[in-house]
């Protein structure tokens, strides 16, 4: 199978829907003559043209509202925020417009939107930008929310995002973008495309002892965790990869801690009503019987993001952290 | 402050001979009578019902800015869209919604435009073109850029009027839309209601402006005018030159429409009576009333008598009434159906719809 980057598989789907579909467009800050901020849409505006890969103004709420908008007439914009920490400078049109447009009018309207865009720390830019407002969005209903942790999966994801029919909000990382991995060509997949259903979570490792829950790069993160455990613990951990953080698949977290009757949550979100506080009260709740040792949660240490960058390092959650706490529970 | 200063009624009527008035037909003309009567008796008559409880929650009362809404819709073809804020209830009516579906929704019922799910604040009809009611002042302004946007992708030729209270103007994200309208050739009409109040404050103690709020459009390079909302003639004849230049040229424009609400901000404004005078609205409801105008302007022209406006307003009343006792008579909601359209693909049953779990209520 042959090997592409996070930010290669995100355009590939991107340009698959913008000739799949014509009222597919893309919508951002330097999305088009400059390639994108992050190069995701590298080389799409020159394909394309300018009726389908448009430029922004920094202009947060006006654009995105305007997308939400073109969507209630079918169109399907797929509009890009520089990074996920610009976003609360739209957040009527983001929380507001999005969510509830469907729902005030009784199920008679809808609003096919993606939002896409990075959404991580650890890249030493300061507490201004480097928001993870998963659960903030997650939250609300109306919105779906995805985290891809893989370029196989950010292109499956994408896709469906931009198929689905409610607004999505794609939550991407920079520390992602070039990192490879397999995604197979069209004419190698059954039906012709890559597609990852929203809802479906992912094992990315199979393990008997511990659950490792996580969705982004905190996947990743977990993935050498579990490697040293194996190494040098002789446990073998699971990892479920949430890939879709609401719609949620409960399930396949349930059937992993069922079996294992241990798990710890990781994100680097922040703790305070984040998203690994929403699935330990959902394991304590349904499958509290199986449970050998409390829920554990790790996220990012409380605080706003630090610039320094060796410190910043500590402050998101690393493997050895996560080995420690598997250790105190297995 | 600087406002477009109401004419005396008998001044209203020198925009009959505009091109886009000098050919109406008698029932066209008694029909925008019939229009904004109305819309006064649906909401004399909501009012009558809120007090007796029957309703919760916010209801703004367009009484007094009729001919705006008519006026403007009047001139609204096929791939004409509208969209405003909370002050909903006229435009509702104007784009054709009935009077059942809207009072029943003001009582929170299944039977409402929305199903009792969005009230007072957030009607919407997309079948006739109509996209909301929407309760954050200022929100829908870029909303009305993107169905512009829309119509534009598409190739259509049509445009979409954008209605935004004088208070709304200081909004970043109607800023934003302007900058968007203009920058990009959106076929949107951003027109101002200038009732000269967002709720308690007069808009010389809000906003800062050269001659008027429209006149904001200069830097955006944008068409702007700013004119008398009583009389449905001097509307039409305004905005005609705008939509026309919507449709061809896919220009945007703002208009600034000067008008008058005779009640509080909402019912439940409990300084309505305080932050302006009683004469004040008084001289608006015995001089600019945009019925009586009109009904004046229709019994000069010979088009219908005394009488007949009496009938009209017989009947608009009968039918307000017995939109209440609909909407009494209907079903409330099941709490069932609290979790019902949110999203799409979960209605619809879909697979999408039938992945992963989506509502966490326990
Ligand atoms: C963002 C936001 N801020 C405040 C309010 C509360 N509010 C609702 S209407 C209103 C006054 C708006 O006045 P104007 O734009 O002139 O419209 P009008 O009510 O006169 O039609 C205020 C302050 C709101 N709904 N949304
Ligand atoms: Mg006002």
């Amino acid at each position: 199978m042959r090997t592409i980057t996070y930010r290669e598989a995100i355009r590939e789907a991107l340009a698959e829907e913008i000739e799949r579909d014509e009222n597919v467009f893309l919508i951002g800050e330097e999305v088009a003559q400059y390639n994108g901020a992050y190069k995701v849409t590298e080389g799409l505006w020159k394909k394309y043209g300018d009726k389908r890969v448009i430029d922004a103004p920094i202009s947060e709420a006006g654009f995105l509202g305007m997308g939400i908008g073109a969507s209630m007439l079918g169109l399907r914009p797929v509009m890009e925020l520089m990074f996920w920490s610009f976003c609360y400078v739209a957040m009527d049109q983001l929380m507001n417009n999005a969510s509830s447009v469907r729902y005030m009018s009784g199920g008679l309207i809808h609003c096919p939107i993606v939002v896409r865009g990075p959404a991580n720390g650890g890249t030493n830019v300061g507490a201004t930008h480097s928001h993870t407002p998963e659960n903030i969005f997650a939250n609300m209903p109306g919105l779906k929310v995805v985290c891809p942790a893989t370029p196989y999966d950010a292109k499956g994801l994408m896709k469906s995002a931009i198929r689905d029919n409610d607004p999505v909000y794609v939550m991407e990382s920079t520390v992602l973008y070039g990192q490879t991995g397999e995604v197979p060509d069209n004419d190698e997949i059954e039906g012709g495309e890559l597609i990852v259903p929203l809802g479906v979570a992912d094992v990315k490792r199979q393990g008997d002892d511990i659950t490792l829950v996580a969705h982004g790069r905190a996947v990743l993160t977990c993935l050498e965790a579990a490697a040293i455990l194996a190494d040098e613990h002789d446990i073998e951990a699971e990892v479920v990869d949430l890939r879709s953080i609401r719609p949620l698949d409960q399930d396949t977290i349930l059937e992993s801690v069922r079996k294992t009757g241990r798990a710890i949550v990781v994100e680097e979100n922040k703790p305070f009503c984040g998203i690994g506080a929403q699935i330990a009260y959902l394991i304590q709740h349904e499958a509290f019987d199986d449970l050998d040792a409390p829920v554990l949660r790790l996220s990012s240490i409380d605080a706003p993001a630090i610039y320094s960058p060796p410190v910043e390092k500590k402050q998101l959650p690393y493997p050895s952290q996560i080995v420690d706490k598997a250790l105190s529970i297995c | 402050m600087a406002t477009a200063t109401a004419k005396s009624s008998t001044g209203s009527a020198e925009f009959a001979d505009d091109p886009v008035n000098r050919d109406l037909d008698t029932d066209t003309k008694i029909g925008f009578y019939r229009a904004m009567v109305r819309i006064r008796h649906f909401e004399q008559t909501a009012l009558k019902h809120y007090q007796q409880e029957k309703m919760g929650g916010f209801l703004h009362l367009y009484i007094g800015q009729e001919a705006v809404a008519v006026g403007t819709i009047s001139l609204c073809g096929d791939n004409d869209h509208i969209i405003t804020a909370y002050r909903d209830h006229g435009h509702a009516l104007a784009v054709g919604m009935s009077m059942e579906e809207c009072m029943a929704e003001l009582f929170g019922k299944r039977t409402g435009c929305s199903k009792g799910k969005g009230g007072s604040m957030h009607f919407f009809a997309p079948d006739k073109n109509y996209w909301g009611g929407h309760g954050i002042v200022g929100g829908q302004t870029p909303l009305g850029a993107g169905l512009a946007f829309a119509l534009k992708y598409k190739g259509l030729k049509g445009a979409c009027l954008c209605y935004l209270g004088d208070g709304a103007v200081n909004q970043g994200a109607y800023h934003e839309s302007l900058n968007l309208a203009a920058l990009w050739n959106l076929p949107v009409i951003y027109i101002i209601e200038n009732n000269m109040y967002s709720m308690g404050t007069s808009q010389a103690r809000s906003s800062a402006y050269p001659s008027c709020l429209a006149e904001r459009a200069e830097g955006y390079g944008m068409n702007w005018d700013l004119f008398n909302g009583e009389s449905v003639y001097e509307i039409r004849a305004k905005l005609k030159p705008h939509l026309d230049r919507a449709h061809d040229d896919h220009l945007p424009s703002i208009l600034e429409i000067a008008t008058y609400r005779y009640y509080g901000h909402s019912v439940a404004d409990a300084n309505a009576k305080k932050y302006r005078s009683k004469e004040e609205i008084e001289k608006y409801q015995n001089e600019h009333d945009p019925i009586k105008v009109w009904e004046n302007i229709l019994i000069d022209e010979g088009v219908f008598e005394a009488d007949d406006a009496k009938e009209i307003n017989r009947a608009a009343k009968d039918e307000a009434d017995a939109s209440a006792r609909y909407a009494d008579n209907s079903p409330l909601p099941d709490v069932s159906e609290i979790t019902d359209d949110v999203y799409y693909e979960v209605d619809k049953g879909t697979e999408a719809g039938r992945t992963g779990r989506h509502f966490f209520n326990d």
